[in-house]
């Protein structure tokens, strides 16, 4: 196997997953292309591990799947409070700190 | 056939089934990803992203990475979805009413994320013509434990932290007062 072949499907993830947070409104939707995002970022440290034979790149893998985790806990718990304040979770509408 | 190969490249042997496989999931991967950013109903939307997820599950076991692979399963499809899921009930979350995005925005961002794959991937394959994988046996647990637990026990050690400080901050933001 190439490692290309590897880093490539992890680009054309993480560009899929920016074209969801660019144009998705709902917020939890926006929240589910991250996690897109993260997945990309995974493929490419575990590929680079395997390539140099070295546990780092699993270890450091390990490591961004519990900052996702945790990222996604707080992210809805935002979603959630902005719900409650306003009977919606679409992000256009959410311009208080617009100048 | 596989002496074929053997004789065309004498330096790495070709796995002819892990690179089928490999086109398999990963078709199956970029279109469950673009059905996660295009699809209008979020549950189906979260629904899709199992099969992203679970897609790259496969992807780690090909790359010799069992830890991280069952970790994947774990904590993504088993936590991260249904936190998903309890998050669109608990919000009633407008059925993707995503139609009414402006197309000019739709086609700007598309522009946007072909740019960024471009880029990259002409960095990629400038970088990476020709490395080759070879991977004759996974990583083994034991390994990966010992790292995380004598090399990278600091980092280990805030990520315990921040896990803690998550866990707290979530439920104060989210208690009703």
């Amino acid at each position: 196997m190439l490692l290309n072949q590897f880093l490539l499907l992890a680009a054309v993830l993480f560009c899929i997953g920016v074209y969801g947070v660019l144009v998705r409104r709902n917020g939890m939707l926006v929240l589910m292309s991250i996690e897109i995002i993260l997945n990309a970022v995974n493929i490419n440290l575990v590929a680079f591990g395997a390539l140099t034979d070295n546990v780092g790149g699993e270890v450091f893998a390990l490591f961004t799947i519990a900052v996702a985790a945790a990222e996604v806990g707080i992210g809805l718990a935002i979603v959630l409070l902005m719900y409650r304040n306003r009977r919606s979770i679409d992000l256009s509408e959410a311009d208080l700190l617009k100048g | 056939m596989s002496a074929l190969f053997a004789a065309v490249s004498t330096t790495a042997p070709i796995f002819v089934a892990q690179n089928v496989f490999f086109g398999i999931i990963a078709l199956l991967m970029i279109v469950s990803a673009l059905k996660v950013v295009t699809t209008s109903n979020v549950v189906h939307a979260a629904l899709w992203l199992v099969l992203v997820l679970a897609g790259a599950a496969a992807q780690f076991i090909l790359l010799g990475s069992e830890f991280v692979a069952v970790t994947q399963v774990l904590v993504y499809i088993g936590a991260v979805v249904v936190l998903f899921l309890f998050g669109v009930m608990l919000t009633r979350a407008s059925m993707g009413d995503d139609e009414t995005v402006a197309s000019e925005k739709r086609s700007m961002a598309a522009v946007v994320a072909a740019l960024l794959l471009a880029v990259m991937s002409i960095a990629l394959i400038d970088s990476f013509s020709d490395d080759r994988l070879v991977i004759d046996q996974p990583q083994l647990v034991t390994t990966v434990a010992d790292s995380i637990f004598s090399q990278y026990i600091v980092p280990f050690e805030a990520v315990s932290v921040l896990l803690l400080a998550a866990l707290i901050g979530a439920i104060v933001v989210a208690r009703k007062d």
